[in-house]
């Protein structure tokens, strides 16, 4: 039986700078817990990777408040009005990536895979800078890997191996950035025995997460 | 009738039996309540469901199940979740029958904006750019002018959101068509004269011998 690790024990693993990968869709599959602790520890100069900066004060939103994100790579901004806020006054960097694109690009530097060809945003500003290449008569981008050194993750189950699985909507970028980073922190709603996850529905192969957080005291 | 409950009601004439449609956040997503009866319409949200269903009522939400927007939904019977690169490869792949997104512009090639006003608004494309390059049908679903300017302009002044020439316009006033001769008028709304379209229109409408008035589905249901 593997050990967890408490929140605070998590984010002291998480060096200022560090670059991370964090579940959730508007807050929604957020490690909300391992958050906390990174604001409770006054994180800073993080680069977070994300789906969107959630909404003041839910999920990736209390980094953002809270001063721990220097640049933020996402595909949209618009239900946080504090990212906007301190884009436009020059306080953090927003790299704006189509949703798709990113997840590609994300499965990608989990994959081994040296970028993808995508047809979304040709003809755009998304395009700017990157090279065009034809496969078979047919333009695509050529969008690279994407990789962090930690991924953040939320889980719904968590057997005492760290196999995990996901729910419904809270399931969304979760699964690809437990791929893609060096150091996998996962915090799960139910930590149960081995076995009450059945094989098959096993979302993220326990040996991928380095650390499972202990359940919430 | 409002004008946005309106736009809906025609918008959900466009809906086909067993299509896989994903409809974008704010008045698209109004054309679920306006189902033509008898139809079976798979909806798809991009964060990562098919099939689902209407709000639940206070106190029975469940914090994983939302739509786009982070409001809470239900899960229809055969719905179906999955991660965010399988739902951008539903989108992207050609597996997604008709999208329906807002619109802050579209111009006389038939392209959209909808992402960005350089140095005022900026919430970032989102799904927006996958949706249009990858849908098989693309569904505009805006008002005809904002503060008195024409949305319907002859060439963007905002980033476009792709290269593509979208499939129809609907709007308070009109349905439009962009073809590759340029905007077709189809359609005007109830009680609106092609004069009125024609003068709240900066672009160019190629108007043809008779212009309907559009039809509409049946006011609201609850959805099924």
């Amino acid at each position: 039986m593997r050990k967890g690790i408490t929140a605070a024990e998590a984010a002291a693993l998480i060096p200022d700078g560090a670059s991370l990968m964090i579940g959730g869709f508007v807050g929604v599959g957020s490690p909300e817990r391992i958050i906390d602790a990174l604001v409770a520890r006054g994180a800073r100069g993080l680069t977070v990777i994300a789906n969107d900066t959630a909404r003041p004060g839910i999920g990736i939103g209390k980094l953002v408040e809270a001063g721990c994100v220097a640049r933020a790579i996402v595909s949209h901004i618009g239900t946080n009005p504090v990212t906007q806020q301190k884009m436009l006054a020059g306080e953090m960097a927003v790299e704006l990536v189509p949703q798709g694109t990113l997840a590609e690009r994300i499965r990608a530097g989990g994959a081994g895979l040296g970028g993808v060809l995508t047809p979304t945003g040709l003809g755009t500003l998304a395009a700017e800078g990157k090279p065009v290449i034809e496969v078979d008569g047919r333009p695509f981008l050529l969008e690279r890997p994407l990789r962090a050194g930690f991924a953040l993750l939320h889980a719904q189950e968590a057997d005492h191996e760290f196999n995990l699985t996901y729910r419904l909507t809270a399931t969304n970028f979760n699964p690809v950035m437990a791929m893609a980073a060096d150091c996998v922190i996962a915090e799960a709603v139910e930590i149960v025995p081995v076995g009450v996850i059945p094989p098959d529905a096993v979302r993220t192969p326990g040996i991928l997460v380095h650390h499972l957080l202990e359940r919430a005291h | 009738m409002d004008t946005r409950e309106m736009i809906a009601r025609r918008v959900a004439l466009e809906l086909r039996d067993r299509s896989l449609v994903n409809l974008g956040i704010g008045l698209p997503t109004l054309v679920a309540r306006f189902v033509p009866p008898g139809l079976r319409v798979a909806f798809q949200s991009e964060n990562g469901i098919i099939g689902f269903g209407a709000r639940p009522p206070e106190g029975m939400e469940d914090p994983n199940l939302t739509d786009a927007g982070g409001g809470f939904i239900t899960a229809d019977p055969g719905a179906a979740s999955f991660d965010s690169a399988m739902s951008f490869a539903l989108i992207r792949g050609g597996h997604l029958d008709m999208t329906v997104l807002g619109g802050l512009q579209v111009d006389e090639a038939g392209r959209l904006a909808n992402w960005l006003v350089p140095g005022k608004l900026v919430p970032g494309m989102g799904g927006a750019m996958d949706l249009v390059t990858g849908a098989r049908r693309v569904v505009v679903a805006m008002q005809h002018a904002a503060r008195g300017e024409s949305k319907i302009v002859r060439r963007l002044t905002l980033p476009p959101t792709s290269a593509r020439r979208i499939d129809l316009v609907v709007t308070d006033l009109a349905v439009i068509e962009p073809r590759p001769e340029g905007l077709l008028l189809r359609e005007r709304a109830p009680g609106v004269t092609v004069e009125a379209v024609l003068a709240a229109t900066e672009a160019t409408l190629i108007v043809p011998g008779e212009v309907p008035e559009m039809p509409l589905a049946r006011p609201d249901r609850p959805l099924a």
